[in-house]
């Protein structure tokens, strides 16, 4: 009996702290969105993290979706020619590519880059009293370290994905070409007559969530770090199998919100 | 007598069970230099720390210019702490920015000189700390342990603050340059009509920085008075400090 109550209190336990986790986080999140919209601003900094997000990702991501891309054309090719459906290649390719894959991917591969790096650079600056000097130097460290990277994740990712969807696109059309024999007229006008608009928006805006979780992830986890190198460690680790959980987790109830009708 | 810049009183602060001030009171009269001295781990820096706003404490009132700066409304507090010029215990220098852009941020994050100026100002600030005009565009990483110290100060006067906080502001500087250091502090403290505290393990720093001292020893100042009496005062707790004994009240190896 005791044993139970025990174990009841433990999990009454965990899920308070869990519940005050998000709190915490939620409230990060609306200070740090709202410095976005009041001034001063920091049109440098936001550059800046605008490059280290963006920028530096785009050759990691760029392979990864022309990879992905082909790897989807190989893979489906083997499935569907077992029921003579070869021709569906294309539309399965620019489907997965634009709803899915393209976001989805950029995002894991931006967050293990970019969030994993804002985590061990605020977490730096927090043990090393850096974050506490700001606000002795009239400026308000949320919106001098977090609200532009919050902002840059936002403007960022929709843009890689724009690349992503292209490359995995292009990767299918490599190995359908190359190497499964399809005519290339074919395939193209294949691509093209399952391309949706709508599949490509609903596509960015998923990025653009994902591209705010990564950094909130990684802002958050530095910001709050403490104990030296080793917390640095955690807090980096912290941000990005935090941000990876959440960007699969949202992005079954963003899928859910935009495509199921 | 005038109202004192600072005025602390019964400051309490604990990490979990630990208890680091446990009612402290202080006086920064205007315009004076106070040394705040005491043994590694005595909440030295969480006092200033918690009159920067950078710590909550857990009871207590502390006062800016006779305003109690907890209770204030936080825009407030933030006016109020503004005047602060703080020098971190380990610097605590922006390492993605150059020395000169660490010198100037204050200033340019006041909108007080432009962004083309600063490097000009930089140098001219940086000279008053003994560093060369070629330091400016070096980043903080490249420079030596005691020379980071000094860029350090030049921020934190910059802006020349009506409070200075200085956290050690001579540990890790050989003796020469620890002493033109203390001058450099009782200059602009003087010469800006500052009020500041400075904490020291130095008591030669203390002598010549100081008017005021005050001896943190078990969360509480235990003894307070005119900077010079530190090492004449009978006061076995200050005694033992000041002369570095291993015997006496302090207990430095039995202390968990
Ligand atoms: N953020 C914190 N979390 C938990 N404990 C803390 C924190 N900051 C300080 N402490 C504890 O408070 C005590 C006082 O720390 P403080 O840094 O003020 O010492 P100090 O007097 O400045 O020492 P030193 O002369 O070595 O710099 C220490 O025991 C330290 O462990
Ligand atoms: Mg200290």
């Amino acid at each position: 009996m005791n044993r139970l109550l025990d174990l009841v209190a433990l999990l009454g336990a965990a899920v308070l702290g869990f519940v005050g986790y998000i709190g915490e986080v939620s409230l990060f999140a609306l200070s740090g969105l709202s410095h976005i919209f009041r001034p001063p601003y920091y049109p440098r900094l936001v550059g800046k993290a605008f490059m280290d997000i963006g920028y530096f990702s785009l050759p990691v991501v760029a392979l990864t979706a022309l990879f992905t891309g082909m790897v989807l054309a190989l893979q489906s090719y083997t499935g569907f020619s077992r029921f003579g459906a070869e021709s569906a290649i294309a539309s399965v390719v620019v489907l997965s590519v634009t709803r899915e894959l393209g976001p989805v991917l950029a995002g894991l591969m931006v967050s293990g880059r970019a969030g994993a790096a804002m985590a061990a650079e605020l977490g730096t600056m927090r043990v090393t009293d850096q974050i506490d000097a700001l606000s002795t130097l009239s400026t308000e460290p949320m919106k001098y370290l977090v609200a532009p990277r919050l902002l840059a994740g936002i403007i960022a990712l929709p843009l890689l994905v724009v690349l992503a969807d292209i490359l995995g696109v292009a990767g299918g059309y490599i190995v359908a070409t190359e190497k499964l024999g399809f005519a290339p007229g074919t395939y193209l006008s294949s691509t093209f007559s399952n391309f949706e608009a709508q599949d490509v928006i609903s596509g960015l805006i998923k990025a653009a969530v994902f591209g705010f979780v990564i950094a909130l992830m990684g802002c958050f986890n530095g910001y709050r770090s403490k104990g030296g190198a080793q917390g640095v460690g955690t807090a980096t680790t912290t941000a990005v199998v935090s941000a990876s959980i959440l960007i699969l987790a949202l992005d079954y109830v963003l899928t859910q919100l935009l495509f199921v009708k | 007598m005038s109202q004192p810049k600072i005025r602390v009183r019964a400051l309490k602060k604990a990490f979990g069970s630990k208890v680091v001030l446990d009612g402290v009171d202080l006086d920064v009269e205007q315009g004076t230099a106070l040394v705040v001295v005491g043994g590694s781990g005595t909440g030295k820096s969480v006092l200033i720390k918690s009159i920067l706003g950078l710590v909550t404490p857990d009871a207590g009132m502390i006062e800016i210019d006779g305003e109690d700066v907890l209770k204030a409304s936080p825009a407030r507090a933030r006016e109020l702490r503004g005047q602060i010029g703080m020098l971190f215990q380990n610097g605590a220098l922006f390492d993605s920015l150059p020395v000169w852009e660490n010198v100037t941020f204050g200033l340019l994050a006041q909108k007080r000189i432009r962004r083309r100026e600063a490097r000009d100002k930089a140098v001219e600030i940086l000279a008053q700390v003994g560093l060369g005009a070629d330091v400016a565009k070096l980043s903080p990483s490249e420079l030596s342990g005691g020379m980071q110290k000094r860029v350090a100060l030049a921020r934190a006067i910059a802006a020349e603050p009506a409070i200075m906080f200085f956290d050690e502001p001579t540990t890790g500087l050989d003796p020469i340059m620890g002493a033109v250091i203390d001058e450099l502090i009782v200059h602009c403290v003087k010469k800006l009509g500052s009020s500041s505290i400075a904490i020291t393990h130095d008591m030669a720093s203390a002598q010549r920085i100081g008017d005021n001292a005050a001896m943190l020893y078990q969360g509480k100042v235990t003894w307070a008075g005119p900077a010079r009496e530190l090492l004449t005062t009978t006061n076995p707790v200050v005694e033992q400090f000041t002369h570095g004994r291993a015997e006496g009240p302090i207990q430095m190896a039995l202390r968990r």
